[in-house]
């Protein structure tokens, strides 16, 4: 049992992270991880809809009607990432600013319905949780890197929370913007899934 | 028979709950909402608007009724001694919704001074201009309070900006609206700021 759970929980970390191994849910990690900050917050506003709403879709899984599933499924993931968007609004507001709709449209993020649909509506509440914590920390970590790769490489320093830079290589590096914009997620995330696959190849 | 039950009850049921649960998120988060928007989106707006004024506007707000709406009412005092008010109104039918604008009005001139967008869900790039690049914006600069705020495919005198119509269509309908809020609320205004 625990040997299982150790296991749900870390294949979204390595072997099934969202965005370079599965390469769902790429909508938000090109959009808005113009930095760390956006990536990290964006990735935990997914934790917090995916591990709720995993767990409740599996509580609920033998009481749901299989014509209706999917239905259900997104009037409980709605529903959380509506609490999410206010509870942002109301304490993190500039961030909330900065993810704008990208926060409304984790309903329809492929990875929270996947999880629902995939491991919740299949298993005990405990590794419907464990897997959602797993695969949310995995996508939080992706969003980061990727937003990190493209804002030493755009802005040539890192800044979270405001405040002094925490690395700031633009003494002696020549940022390219190019990064930073639209046309530059796609490269960086390219680049990460090459480099991925080649750590990855057998 | 059965089945087809409990498929509505199963789903009623959780409508009604989500549905509760987010009344219930919405009222305990309303207040804090309500402060975040006047210290991230109205004051900066303010701050723009009434740049040399000589008092404090965000303190010295004040509210008044317009039929069901209250509205804030921010009071600025110019340089040159005159009195000048700022307030938002919402333009209907942005491309992301409702579009927030916040217009400042000289009282003694009855002259626009300026407005600013505070709130709105446009796309970026294109709609989110209107916030961003004040050269839109700008145009109400200075325009008389009788003036036709329209568009000017809608036969009025501002001009859209380009690639985003529904959006400065959306913008110009919160002008005009605070042109007439004006003419109804100016009487109890000055009444307040006396």
């Amino acid at each position: 049992m625990a040997q299982s759970l150790a296991k749900e929980f870390t294949k979204g970390l390595w072997a099934e992270i969202p965005p370079f191994r599965l390469v769902l849910g790429l909508c938000p990690t090109l959009a808005v991880t113009k930095s760390v900050e956006n990536g990290i917050g964006m990735g935990l506003a997914t934790t917090f809809v995916l591990v709720f709403s995993n767990l409740l879709i599996s509580l609920l899984r033998s009481v749901i009607p299989a014509k209706v599933r999917i239905a259900c499924y997104i009037v409980i993931i709605a529903t959380f990432v509506t609490i999410v968007e206010l509870v942002m609004q109301a304490f993190t507001y500039p961030l909330f600013l900065k993810l704008g709709i990208f926060i409304p449209l984790i309903v329809v993020n492929c990875i929270v319905l996947g999880r629902a649909e995939a491991f919740a509506s299949k298993n005990n509440p405990v590794m419907a949780v464990a897997d959602g914590l797993g695969i949310g920390i995995g996508f939080t970590l992706s969003l980061a890197s990727l937003g990190a790769v493209r804002e030493i490489l755009g802005a040539g320093t890192i800044t979270i929370w405001g405040g002094n830079p925490v690395l700031d290589i633009s003494t002696w590096y020549q940022p390219f913007a190019y990064m930073v914009e639209a046309p530059g997620a796609f490269a960086a995330l390219g680049l990460m899934l090459a480099g991925m696959n080649l750590i990855g190849k057998k | 028979m059965r089945e087809m039950l409990s498929m509505i009850v199963v789903l009623t049921l959780l409508a009604s709950v989500s549905g509760g649960l987010l009344a219930a998120v919405k009222s305990g988060t309303e207040l804090r909402i309500e402060e975040q928007i006047l210290k991230f989106q109205k004051a900066p707006a303010i701050e723009s608007l009434f740049s040399d004024v000589t008092n404090d506007p965000l303190k010295e707000r004040f509210n008044l009724e317009s039929g069901e709406t209250k509205i804030q009412i921010f009071p600025g005092k110019l340089p040159d001694g005159s009195m000048a008010v700022a307030f938002e109104t919402l333009g209907k039918g942005g491309y992301g919704g409702d579009i927030g604008l916040m217009v400042a009005i000289n009282l003694d001139k009855d002259q626009l001074l300026g407005a600013r967008v505070t709130t709105h869900a446009e796309t970026p790039g294109l709609g989110s201009r209107a916030k961003d690049d004040l050269k839109f914006v700008s145009q109400f600069n200075d325009k008389p309070l009788d003036a036709n705020l329209a568009l000017k495919a809608d036969n009025g005198s501002i001009d859209a900006m380009s690639g985003a119509t529904v959006t400065s269509r959306a913008v110009t309908r919160a002008a005009i609206q605070a042109q007439t809020l004006y003419n109804d609320l100016k009487p109890e205004i000055m009444k307040q700021i006396q």
